[in-house]
């Protein structure tokens, strides 16, 4: 019995991924390679949250990397140039970027399919091109230096500090939305993406549920955003701009829909496989396209649900 | 009018005539497949790219420009064949992916053959500026503004007058109907997106002289073009003209009288204005009038 509540997703999962953040650090030879797993991560924290909105409750967003770029942003000009405490100004930009979606998820998500995805794709443009504009706040194109994160007078520094920093938050949100997945609010989101006229008649308060699957995700974004900028120690417009919230969709929907781990696996594909591709240099984003449409048409529910049917099969 | 007034409404009719063509192409490949095709903003700059390459090659203006939109047209329909038929009855965020995933391989592709710099292509007639009312009109500009109206009357002669139009809009009201008639609901489909690839080629050929090319100048151009065809009512060929033209002018003023440097917002902030208080688009929804 123990077994078998250990093989379920939910606890099984969870552990098997925690297992993956322990012992990828024996796989990762320098630096460089931590980078990339850092990086890994918090995209993935970000899809993980993405994947409420768009996997569960049947929402598109084209505009995420807006929340992401407000979160290294507030982080950003709270600290560099206000003096704010670095935990501080995270608190800060996950709550404005928490209220922001609040106000604006009920208009937005009033809308459906092309609609929706417009509206999204707008605001994160919005939210880019303000980013890029004002020049004494942000730096503009040319982009700011953010100082390290600093807990308690404790100052993180180093890409094996953030290694774990980063794979604790990521195990965080992804015990975070499982748990929102398996409550009531979880199926209601699922009875929201099968048929929302559906879910409407059984009692279900769908605007209610699909403004808190946006603000989540927005916040899940921001936090990951804020993360990043002291990671990284500079930010640029281009974290917020328009291709950065194609590629957090992609890894949504590469990895498989409905699938916090498929999200967690599209996330460490896609943002693994550039620095692969590098290698081939000019033909980086041609290699791109291809498997974005390869996978697509193959399989069209996403990476992990299709190799797990596949399994499945050869199990049997 | 004051000269800086007429000079700021030619800027946006010229980029208006551009958007509407964009928004063209948005509306086909809707109408025929309920695709929203990412890649439309790919054919603008596939048209003015190819047009370059072919100059370089020798070739005269005018035949580096057809064969420009024609080999545009003929990427449309590889794209069609390779990309979106085999993915028939994915869901809306499969499909935009795939469209993303082709916009993303037609960049990589020209920017392997031609490089990342921005190409000039030369005014289809001289560049010595027309004096109109104390502001300035280039020749491109009456060729950009004669070329789409052309373009938007030949488009509604091919959908109102031709079998081949016809087919199309029979499959955009009801695919199963139009293929009980005996349409080849495929064939259509290809030409869709051979008739999209083309307008969007038009588009890129004409403004490149205006405002140069280069390798991801289609991405602004595109997302402008999906904003005027979202404006105009999805779908909705006069709404798409109309669509382009507001946001080419509200644009072009508010540069003029508000802010350069939020040129690029306005687009934006206009559509998520209308989506907010008039979900259906200036022209409404379930607009049964369809050129």
């Amino acid at each position: 019995m123990r077994l078998r509540g250990l093989m379920q997703a939910r606890t099984g999962g969870l552990l098997a991924l925690a297992l993956v953040i322990a012992v990828l650090p024996l796989a990762l030879p320098n630096n460089f390679y931590y980078q990339v797993a850092v990086l890994v991560g918090l995209n993935a924290i970000v899809c993980v949250g993405l994947n409420l909105l768009i996997g569960y409750a049947g929402q598109i967003s084209l505009g995420h990397a807006g929340f992401f770029g407000l979160g290294a942003y507030a982080s950003a000009v709270l600290t560099a140039k206000f003096g704010w405490p670095a935990p501080l100004a995270l608190v800060a930009g996950a709550t404005g970027v928490a209220l922001l979606a609040f106000v604006l998820a009920r208009p937005i998500l009033r809308l459906k399919g092309h609609y929706l995805a417009m509206a999204t794709l707008g605001m994160g443009i919005i939210i880019s091109i303000v980013i890029n504009q004002e020049i004494p706040l942000t730096g503009g194109p040319d982009g700011m230096p953010v100082p390290g994160f600093a807990l308690f007078g404790l100052r993180l520094t180093g890409d094996r500090t953030w290694y774990w920093i980063v794979g604790g938050l990521l195990l965080l949100s992804v015990w975070l939305s499982l748990n929102l997945i398996e409550s009531p609010v979880g199926r209601a989101f699922r009875a929201l993406h099968g048929s929302e006229v559906a879910a409407e008649t059984v009692g279900i308060d769908t605007a209610r549920f699909k403004v808190l699957a946006f603000v989540v995700s927005a916040v899940f974004a921001a936090v990951a955003g804020s993360a990043f900028a002291h990671f990284a120690g500079f930010v640029t417009p281009v974290e917020a701009q328009f291709l950065r919230s194609i590629e957090f969709v992609t890894m949504v929907v590469f990895g498989g829909m409905a699938s916090v781990f498929g999200a967690v696996v599209g996330a460490a594909v896609l943002t693994a496989l550039p620095q692969i591709l590098t290698a081939f240099h000019d033909y980086e984003m041609i290699a791109l396209g291809v498997v974005l449409i390869g996978t697509m048409i193959l399989m069209p529910r996403g990476m992990l649900p299709s190799l797990a049917a596949l399994t499945r099969r050869w199990m049997r | 009018m004051s000269s800086q007034f007429v000079q700021f409404l030619i800027a946006g009719i010229n980029a208006g005539a551009i958007y509407a063509l964009i928004a063209l192409g948005f509306a086909i490949i809707y109408n025929a497949s309920h695709v929203i095709n990412f890649a439309q903003g790919e054919f603008v700059m596939l048209g003015g790219m190819m047009t370059v390459f072919l100059l370089a090659l020798g070739m005269p203006l005018p035949i580096a420009v057809l064969l420009a939109i024609a080999a545009t047209a003929v990427a449309g329909m590889v794209l069609e064949k390779l990309a979106i038929e085999p993915a028939r009855g994915a869901s809306v965020v499969t499909l935009i992916i795939i469209t993303i995933g082709a916009s993303i391989l037609l960049r990589g592709l020209v920017q392997v053959a031609m490089g990342r710099n921005f190409h000039r292509v030369p005014p289809f007639t001289g560049d010595d500026p027309i004096p109109v009312l104390g502001a300035a009109l280039l020749p491109q500009n009456l060729w950009v503004c004669g070329v789409t109206v052309l373009a938007v009357l030949a488009l509604r002669w091919f959908f109102t007058r031709t079998m081949w139009g016809k087919a199309i809009l029979a499959t955009s009201h009801n695919r199963l109907a139009a293929e009980l008639v005996g349409i080849n609901v495929r064939l259509v489909m290809l030409v869709s997106f051979g008739l999209s690839g083309a307008l969007g080629a038009l588009a890129g050929v004409l403004i490149a002289p205006i405002t140069l090319t280069h390798a991801n100048v289609g991405i602004m151009l595109g997302l402008k073009g999906f904003c005027a065809a979202i404006l105009g009512g999805l779908g909705n060929f006069p709404g798409a003209v109309a669509g382009g033209l507001v946001l080419g002018l509200a644009e072009a003023m508010a540069a003029g009288y508000l802010s350069s440097q939020y040129k690029d917002a306005v687009a934006f902030v206009l559509i998520l204005a209308v989506l907010f208080f008039l979900p259906g688009g200036l022209m409404g929804r379930g607009s049964t009038e369809r050129v």
